[in-house]
């Protein structure tokens, strides 16, 4: 076992009670695994950046036999005057995208099983659960030990995640598995959108990156709306349930006036009424499902209800969907987007409609891969070229709630109204019949 | 004739119904509602009357086989061996048997793993890779997710913020760490050091070009060879040259400082979604404990606390208390860079007559 550098910034970084991740990279320092001494020189290379204040790894190309993208290749830039490297078994440090089960659900032996066949082939032992783009990060691999490590993983159900300018890994929420908010198969609608598109991920030729991102309501803890080109939102379309003695039973006990400041008032639209009677009144046509009301009275729900009643305050409607939301994006090149409205909603219950779904993502990525710019995510795209366009390019039609407002710049050309009005009268007729 | 390399086999994104807890798949899609009987635990009952506790716990992200073995254990021990990972990286354990919850959390206290995250606390900090493994870091990421959460450990095991605080850190502008209530992330300060001995033979130099969001960079020839120069009047020392073209550094040791981002928000409750806004600049980078950092966070963490009224996230307290009142209570600096001059700009000004005296 080789010495560990003296690492007086890193070890700051084991003080206090939150895990630390220096106090890991030193034990798998301190193995006998085969990729003990990358860790340790990684060890060596991350406390000079702390003196420094400067990064040292460069990328490159590294992959594995019959994919184009899925590796992040590290060379290490710290060398010393004759060329040699200053911390050689950290001059590769290679990370390995592995797609997790859709949820990120595990077992004790699939996390067992992944640390073995990771260290086993020669990996580092560090591992990232997740990335940013929910990819399983393998951190630690030579271009030699790539392959085998991969293969060991592929051979046992994994494949890699994207990198460049591919189909990326995507997330979905932990919705139907165990979330009363859940509007829809979260998990499967991931699973239909990411593997139709295996060959754009793993065989990057598209403009930039495409992430498809899910989440089972409008509380969006996959936050879809800001990270992902192709956004699916669950939601529903009818009223929301109420269980009137229950709502009672809460506001008897909590007051009216904690209800409301806490939850009728706080209705985006004003869509609810305390009633006389404390029973509550809903404007449904008006609910905009912001998701409030049902996250402030579902922890509240235990305190009323009878053992063996299954009925929350408020629930979810019936009739539920999705919405799909594109073009979010983080800050490069032109700023930061939010994805915005393409489909307001869209059944998500048979094999027809998930078909649906996936043709309407066929028809996104060929637009992009044809129309978007090097470089250019989808967001960027259409407010290159304006959402009409865009939309007419994937064969969608315009809605109104695609918009905050109409439009308040006069600079227009309308010569086709009257076409256009009578598109909206037919697609009106046709939607109602 | 050499033997055929093996091709990989494209199975994609796995089905999680293999590594689901027993009681979520019987009850997938059908849960009906959920309470909080303590920090870090959440209390699930389906329409068949079954239920399920979650255990939530921190981890550094980063983790060692070790580290991840001793989670594995926990989980056969307590879990019935299943557990699943948050998209903040916290590990969450299912469990049937409501008696089995206090030790659990005894056993992954003990282990080192915080227990909370639930509700209206300081949530883990997602994050990027910073100096361990990007390519064009500014500075580190678990570090100052390290330290940070040490001090806002406490606030990770309580529930006592008026709404959940997602906190975001990303170790250069283009920000793949993501939006938050607070978000870290590096503004360089000065523009890219050219070494032009380099440009030509490592930069695709039209692709560095367009890649400009100011049009500030420039064909040039020095000392003889082709290179790139920048308007440095018009840079606004974004970084975008620097991935496509390494011999721009944008990183500076002393330059680079801290800026902090408040008020972002993702989902759609109450209000729309929302992106952070800038509160504060030029803090350095000064590992390995970025206390300077720390303590800007703490002290806005603390005002919010106080002031906000129950449920509002933090960006929607300032939309009701206005963002005089915002760096009144904070103490913090209101500058001429508070004031966006970037494209749209003219939207984030006040055109009413609403102001508070």
């Amino acid at each position: 076992m080789a010495e560990l550098y003296n690492t007086p910034n890193l070890d700051e970084l084991e003080n206090g009670p939150w895990p630390s991740f220096v106090t890991g990279l030193k034990r798998l320092a301190s193995d006998s695994h085969a990729g003990a001494e990358m860790a340790r020189d990684v060890l060596g290379t991350l406390e000079t950046s702390y003196v420094t204040k400067k990064g040292y790894w460069k990328g490159g190309t590294v992959g594995v036999i019959g994919y184009g993208g899925g590796i992040i290749p590290r060379f290490n830039e710290l060398k010393n005057e004759d060329g040699t490297y200053k911390f050689p078994a950290a001059s590769e440090f290679h990370t390995l995208r592995i797609q997790p089960p859709a949820g990120m659900h595990y077992t004790s032996t699939l996390l067992r099983d992944m640390c073995d066949m990771f260290v086993d082939n020669g990996g580092s032992g560090l591992i990232a659960f997740h990335g940013q783009s929910g990819d399983i990060m393998l951190q630690g691999a030579t271009e030699e030990t790539t392959q085998t490590i991969f293969n060991t993983f592929n051979d046992y159900g994994f494949d890699l995640g994207g990198a460049g300018p591919a189909v990326r890994t995507g997330m979905s929420c932990v919705g139907a598995s165990r979330c009363e908010m859940s509007n829809v198969n979260e998990q499967a609608v991931l699973r239909t959108l990411v593997n139709a598109f295996l060959d754009d991920m793993h065989r990057p030729a598209l403009p930039y990156k495409m992430k498809f991102k899910v989440s089972g309501c409008a509380n969006d803890c996959m936050n879809t709306v800001q990270r992902a080109d192709f956004a699916v939102i669950g939601t529903w379309r009818d009223d929301i349930k109420v269980n009137q003695d229950l709502w009672k039973a809460m506001v008897a006990d909590k007051g009216r006036s904690y209800v409301i400041d806490n939850i009728t008032s706080r209705c985006p639209t004003s869509a609810m009424t305390l009633n006389e009677d404390n029973s509550i009144t809903i404007d449904n046509k008006n609910c905009v499902k912001c998701m409030h009301c049902l996250n402030v009275t579902s922890p509240l729900t235990h305190k009323y209800i009878a053992k063996g009643d299954v009925e929350p305050i408020l629930a979810t409607g019936d009739d539920k969907g999705v919405m799909i939301i594109m073009g979010g994006k983080r800050t490069l090149k032109i700023g930061d987007l939010f994805g915005s409205v393409v489909v307001p909603f869209m059944k998500m219950d048979t094999a027809d409609d998930f078909e649906a779904i996936e043709d309407l993502a066929g028809e996104v990525i060929d637009f992009f891969a044809e129309n978007a710019l090097e470089h250019e995510r989808t967001g960027e795209m259409i407010e290159r070229i304006g959402v009409v366009n865009f939309l007419e390019g994937i064969g969608l039609n315009v809605d109104p709630n695609m918009v905050n407002s109409t439009r308040t710049s006069s600079y227009v050309r309308m010569d086709t109204w009257d076409e256009e009005a009578v598109k909206w009268f037919e697609n009106k007729a046709e939607a109602s019949a | 004739m050499a033997e055929a390399p093996r091709m990989p086999i494209e199975s994609g994104c796995p089905d999680p119904i293999q590594y689901m807890h027993p009681t979520m798949r019987r009850n997938y899609g059908q849960w009906v509602y959920h309470d909080r009987p303590r920090s870090g635990v959440l209390h699930h009952t389906s329409k068949n009357n079954e239920e399920v506790w979650t255990v939530r716990c921190g981890t550094a992200r980063q983790m060692d086989v070790y580290t991840i073995r001793k989670l594995a254990d926990i989980a056969d021990e307590f879990a019935d061996g299943f557990v699943r990972f948050t998209m903040r990286s916290n590990v969450e354990y299912m469990v049937a048997d409501g008696a089995k919850v206090e030790p659990l959390i005894v056993a992954l206290i003990e282990a080192g793993f915080p227990v909370g995250g639930t509700g209206p606390s300081v949530a883990m900090i997602s994050h990027t890779q910073g100096w361990l493994h990007c390519d064009i870091p500014g500075t580190d990421a678990s570090g100052i997710v390290k330290s940070l959460m040490d001090e806002l450990h406490e606030e990770f095991t309580r529930e006592e913020m008026p709404n959940r605080v997602h906190m975001t850190t990303s170790c250069c502008q283009i920000n793949c760490g993501g939006q938050g209530d607070i978000a870290l992330n590096i503004q360089h300060t000065k523009p890219p050091k050219i070494n032009h001995d380099l440009v030509a033979n490592v930069c695709e130099r039209p692709t560095v070009v367009a890649r400009c969001p100011v049009a500030a960079i420039r064909p040039a020839m020095v000392n003889g060879k082709p290179t790139l120069e920048v308007d440095e009047k018009k840079c606004i020392c974004c970084g975008a040259c620097f991935p496509p073209c390494p011999p721009m550094q944008i990183n500076d040791p002393e330059h680079s400082k801290i800026a902090l981002w408040i008020g972002g928000k993702n989902s759609n409750a109450r209000s729309k979604p929302s992106f952070h806004k800038l509160v504060a600049s030029n803090l350095p980078n000064n590992p390995p404990r970025w206390p300077e950092v720390g303590a800007v966070v703490k002290n806005i963490l603390s005002v919010y606390k106080d002031d906000a009224r129950d449920w509002e996230r933090m960006g929607e307290w300032v939309d009701r208390i206005g963002w005089p009142a915002f760096f009144e209570k904070t103490g913090l600096p209101f500058t001429k860079f508070h004031i966006n001059d970037w494209k749209g700009a003219r939207h984030e000004l006040n055109s009413s007559a609403y102001i508070r005296f």
